[in-house]
Order: structure tokens, then sequence, then C-alpha cells
């Protein structure tokens, strides 16, 4: 955990009476609306379909106890006593009062949380690795850089007013897990032939309506030169980047248009004037960064205590412990995901109550801390292998113990028309529906990994260009209709969906779903290709006549 | 429309001048980059200051070769959501070592002065007389700052260096 200083914690202080201060001017009218949207939005506060929306940041995905007992306590004080955990890991409140939100944020400042830039044309939460740190064979923590990374990127006197919206996200593992290749600028973190630490730097991913894989823009800067160069792309990318159309104003659009190799000399041309400049960042800063975060003590454990031996016998303990418990770095140890996608209930809530209770788990079994990832679902990152059995029993108590990670029922999905005044067509009732279809654990396991995205617009919220199985929401003469594509995926080999037929109304969704599930179990070359890779060998086609030759 | 300079609403010693309008014989003028650029020679030989106003879609580079003959640079924010003329304040500060007037024009609002200050600003033509006069107190809303920028002002990272040294040594 990182904790903040007496400065970090000044400057978020200074952030809520401003914000204080800008919704009293909107409430007395002195501010337009026009003028204090992106002040807002700023902050996080979006006006929705029925009430604002806010948008808090977990910064790299990482919470302590202490915090997600307050965000429990704004979910109850000023929303409807749950929140909603979203891809970019972030919680949103769906029924805030804007006369309210000065305290909500205040509130949230006492532990060290902010809403600063989850939302407007300035660079967002820093996501990483929800297992960073953690995870076997990672090469370091990459939270040092993505805390250096959030520092950098909070209140950036020349990048709060790009062209659009700019999403870093950043892994230390050869198993991307934090979708690197779909930001704005993505970091794998690698070491060179000398050992020292520096990232392959990717730029121009993104989805929405215009969907890339992001292209490497360099294989190696050294970690001292990270903050000068991603600032040399920021500001190449805020001279030139497209402000007449907001579809076309993302990075990825410019690198796009200029061409990896032009924008990449562009970048070139500013960094070598920069470079050397202030922002080079000396070991000694790194290590004060460092510095700040601390790591659990942890014991010398057995990696087969007796606990666990026992509680193999029982049979939902154990297709719990296969499907959600996965290895930690430290022998005796485990990472456990705890799945938000109950059969029949929306993918990526919790409620208070959860949270509180989870808070108490994690003091008790995991050092106080709790993860977020991108794919909507919690874990506890510590977890002693001895104590698996009694925390199950916890978890399955407060309904976290759905062993459906990473199954077909371990839905990504966006808020949709639900919520989101953007959206086209729901995505919740959808998500809904296919966790009832496949609400047999077993029968899902049969099917093995398969992730299913739903976006209910081509904003691509739900991340449906990168879901094994993606539907895309949209209208059609007034009626909500779906396009679903196959093959898709967001780790270190990303791609984009194909288009696996026409579009369908919202009552048949599901039963195409399941055709296409059912399809993929007669084409698979053996019980462990994954559906993505029967997708792969296959291709579109077979797929199609399975799944439409009826329609 | 107010103008802020040193921190306060001051008199306006440039009188902007319109592309069709005559130029005065003397007197302090601000002038669009254009008609600058027509002639530079001519009117840096006029009696009076020159400051050109530069538009935010051009690079800065080609104003870099007068910079010396001018006292004022007016950069633009048509829209306060439109941040181009950042990286050209700082770039003017910077890198190209500009050190007259730096005017902020357009929309400009309070709730944008402290980036504007750090990005190397000090001069602007505030929208709203109201936000002109919370001028001094808005400036000084962040005591902590991330970034190091061209201003001077001591980043976090600075000051915790500066601590833990102060601290290794004893003091």
């Amino acid at each position: 955990m990182y904790a903040y200083d007496e400065l970090d914690r000044t400057l978020i202080n200074e952030r809520v009476s401003e914000f204080r201060d800008q919704v009293k001017r909107r409430l007395s009218g002195e501010l337009t609306e026009d003028e204090f949207k992106m002040l807002r939005l700023q902050n996080g506060v979006y006006l929705q379909l029925h009430a604002y929306m806010f948008r808090v940041a977990i910064p790299y995905g990482t919470l302590s106890s202490r915090q997600l007992r307050q965000l429990a306590h704004v979910a109850r004080r000023y929303d409807r006593g749950y929140g909603h955990f979203t891809t970019r890991q972030n919680i949103q409140f769906n029924w805030i009062k804007l006369a309210e939100l000065p305290d909500a944020l205040a509130d949230l400042a006492e532990v060290g949380i902010h809403a600063m830039q989850t939302s407007g044309n300035n660079t967002r939460n820093v996501t990483s690795d929800q297992w960073a740190g953690v995870a076997p064979g990672e090469i370091e923590d990459p939270r040092i850089w993505s805390e250096i990374l959030r520092q950098y990127t909070t209140l950036h006197p020349e990048f709060s007013f790009l062209p659009r919206k700019f999403k870093f996200a950043i892994t230390a593992s050869a198993h991307d897990r934090a979708a690197i290749k779909i930001h704005d600028i993505g970091l794998r973190l690698h070491k060179n032939a000398q050992g020292e630490t520096g990232f392959e730097v990717m730029v121009g991913g993104g989805l929405g309506r215009t969907p890339f894989i992001a292209k490497t823009i360099r294989p190696f800067v050294h970690g001292s030169d990270l903050l000068s160069y991603v600032e040399a792309i920021m500001r190449v990318y805020n001279q030139y980047g497209r402000r007449d159309n907001i579809y076309k104003a993302r990075i990825k659009i410019l690198v796009h248009e200029l061409g990896i190799e032009r924008f990449a000399q562009e970048v070139e041309e500013e960094w070598r004037q920069i470079r050397d400049g202030a922002l080079k960042l000396d070991d000694s800063v790194v290590e004060e960064i460092r510095s700040r975060f601390t790591y659990p003590a942890y014991e010398k454990l057995a990696h087969m205590p007796d606990e666990l031996r026992k509680a193999a016998h029982d049979p939902h303990f154990e297709g719990w412990r296969r499907n959600s418990v996965f290895p930690h770095k430290m022998t005796g140890y485990a990472i456990v995901t705890l799945s938000l996608k109950p059969v029949g209930g929306p993918p990526g809530d919790a409620t208070a109550d959860q949270m509180d209770a989870l808070a108490d788990l994690a003091d008790k079994y995991s050092f106080g801390e709790i993860r977020v990832g991108h794919e909507q679902n919690l874990a506890l990152p510590h977890v002693a292998r001895r104590d698996l059995p009694t925390l199950w029993k916890a978890l399955d108590k407060i309904g976290l113990a759905t062993p459906n990670v990473n199954l077909v029922s371990d839905i990504i999905a966006c808020p949709g028309l639900d919520y989101c005044s953007l959206a086209n067509a729901r995505s919740i009732p959808i998500a809904q529906e296919l966790t009832r279809r496949f609400s047999n654990h077993d029968t899902a396991n049969l099917i093995g990994r398969l992730h299913i995205n739903i976006s209910g617009c081509i904003n691509a919220c739900g991340h449906h260009h990168v879901g094994h199985i993606g539907i895309l929401g949209v209208e059609k003469n007034g009626e909500e209709f779906y396009q679903i594509t196959i093959g898709g995926r967001a780790d270190e080999n990303a791609q984009l969906g194909s288009l696996v037929g026409p579009a369908v109304p919202y009552a048949e969704v599901a039963d195409v779903i399941e055709d296409i599930v059912e399809a993929y179990l007669a084409l698979r070359a053996n019980p462990d290709e994954l559906f993505v890779d029967s997708v792969k060998r296959l291709g579109v086609e077979p797929f199609r006549e399975r799944v439409y030759a009826t329609r | 429309m107010p103008l802020v300079k040193n921190g306060k609403i001051s008199d306006d010693a440039f009188v902007h001048v319109a592309d069709d309008a005559p130029l005065p014989p003397d007197g302090a003028i601000l002038i669009s980059a254009a008609r600058f650029l027509e002639d530079p020679e001519a009117i840096s030989r006029r009696l009076g200051k020159t400051g050109v106003v530069w538009p935010n879609n051009r690079d800065v580079d080609d104003l870099v070769p007068y910079l010396d003959r001018l006292a004022a640079v007016a950069l633009v924010f048509p829209t306060f959501r439109d941040g181009r003329a950042y990286s050209q304040a700082r770039l003017l500060r910077e890198r190209f070592l500009y050190h007259g007037e730096l005017r902020a024009t357009g929309q400009v609002l309070r709730d944008q002065f402290v980036f504007m200050l750090r990005a190397g600003f000090d001069a602007f033509e505030v929208r709203k007389q109201a936000d002109a006069e919370v001028f001094a107190q808005t400036a000084k809303r962040y005591s902590v700052f991330y970034q190091p920028t061209g201003d001077g002002r001591v980043t976090a990272l600075n000051r915790r260096m500066q601590l833990r040294h102060s601290e290794s040594a004893g003091l």
C-alpha cells in the first residue's frame, strides 16, 4: 500500500475545498452549466439519466480495508447503499446529490481517496495489474511507477485540457492483466541487458467507435526517462490531436493519421529537448516513492497445510478453490479473486454491507488489503492457504464466493441504458439473463475460460471489442439490437473481435450466445482448447454457419 | 474585460488593433500574428511596444526569431476547454526563454488561473469582473504541486527529498 504523506493529503484537501467553492458557485448561478460541466467532470461527476453519477478513483486497483469501509460509508450516506466497480479500477455511485458531493469528497479525502480526473479530457486514473506485487514471476512491483505516474498526471498544468480523455495502464508481468494494449499509453515494465528497469511504451490503443490495438513506439525507455518520454508524447498530442471532431480526438486517431513512424519521430524530437531536464527520475526519487509502500510481513508457511487437505473433501469448497484461488509469489499464500458476478446480479455491483464485511475479512485474512481488477471483480491479495476454508465460508455468507471467475458468467458490462445517458441499449439485463442461462457451474467449467463483454453503446465501456464474445447494443428503428463479435482478447495477444452475423433483437441475444457456445463445444479440437483459440484456429465462418443457419 | 497583471487588476498598456485598422504611430499595440508576420521589420521600427496575438493552432517556432523585439505575446483560449496554449506558453518560457509579458486571452476563467500561472502566463484578460477580483486568493488555492514547470514552484518530490536530506543530516 502507498501511504499518503502530508503533501498528498494537503493537495487533495485543497482540491476538495476548490470543488466545494465551484459547486457553491454553480448552485448560486454564478457558473453556467457549460462552465461547470468540465469542472465537475474533472472531479468525477457525470449527469446521467436519473441523477448525478460520481466516479471515484482506486489508483492501480489497491484499497486498504479502511478505504473500503469509507466507500461503504459513502454508498450508505450519500447513495442507495451500493456501488459499481468499473473496468478501469474506479467505483461509481449512481444516485448522488450535487449539493452533497463536496461532503462525500471530503469524507473520502480523510482516507486518501479522491475522484480527480476520473472523467473529463485529461489523464484518467492510472491502472495496473490487480495482482501487482504478489503475482509469481513479476519483474518488480509496477505500483511504484503507477504512483509516480499518478502524481505526475494529477492536476498537470499543461495537460488538463487535452483534445480528449487519456488513459494509462501498466503491467510488470508476462501475462497482461491490465489490458495495456487498449490504452492511450500502455507500459510494459521489463529490464534491459544491463538489468536496468524500463518500459516498452505502447501508444494509441483504445476502443470506442474506432478501435485500435496500441502500437509500440519505443521498445525500451529507461525508468529514469519515463516522465520526460510521457511528457513528450502528451505535448505532441496536446498540440496536434484533433479538436474539430470529438470522435476523432483520441490520440489513437492522431497516431493512425500520422502513422506510428512519423508520430514516433515527432515524439523523439520533443523528447530530445526535455529528457535531461527536471523530469529526470534519479534512483533516490524512485526510492523515496518506493519507501512509502508498505508490504506485509509474511510468515513461513507450508504450501499444503492440514486445513486445506481436510477441506479438499468438500466438493463445494474444492470447486471454489480451483476456480477462484491463484498462486502467490510467497509459499503458503494465495491470491483469492472474489466474483462480483452472482447469478442474476448486475456485474460489478457491491453493497455497502458487503464492502464492510469484506473489509473485516481483509483485516483478518489479507493484511488489510483489497484489490480491484478491470474484470469488475475484487481480490484479497495475501491470504494464507491454511485460512482458505474459513475464508470461503465467510465469503459465501456475504455472497462473494460465486465460483465463476474467468468463466462464461463472469461477464464484464457497462451500466447501459438503465443508468447511462449515452447508451442505446440495456447491458445489465442481458448480463443477468446470461448468468441465469449459465448458472450451472459444472457446465461453465466444461466450457472453460470464456470472457463475455457487453457495451450498451459504441463508446465501449464494457470493452466488447476485446471480449472473447463481445456484445454491443445499438438502436435500430427505436428498438434495442445487439451486434455480436467473437475472437477478441485484451491480454498480451490483444485482438479485436470479428462480427459473427447480423445484429439480433434484445430477446434473442441469450439464445445466440448459447448457440455460439454450443458451436464451440462441437468444434473445439479438445477440451483444453479455449474458446478464443478455437475461433483463432477456425475463423468466424464455422460459428456463423452453425449459429445463423436456422435464423 | 479586466486585465490582471502582477496579481491585480491593472490598466492595459496595450491597445488591441484590428487587422483592418490603421496602426497608431506610437504607443503599445497588440496585433494579430498574420499582421505582424506580414512585415515584422516595419512594425518593429514603430515607436512603442509591440505585442502579438498568437493563434493556438500555429507552432510558436514561427514566432521565435522575433521574440527579443516583442514586449507581449498573447495566447488564445477560444474556449477554456481548448488547452493548446498551455503547451505554447511553456515552450515560450522554458525552451525559448521568452521573458516578456505572456498574456492569456479568450475564455479566461477563475478555475484555470493556477494552471495558467504554472504554465508561465503573467497577464490575464479575464472574462468576468468577479473572477478578476478574486485573482490573488484564487492563485493561492494550491500549495502542493506534483509537476516541475518553469514557474519555479518546488515540486512535492523535491520537497520530500529536501526533507529527507535535512532529516538525515540531523537538522
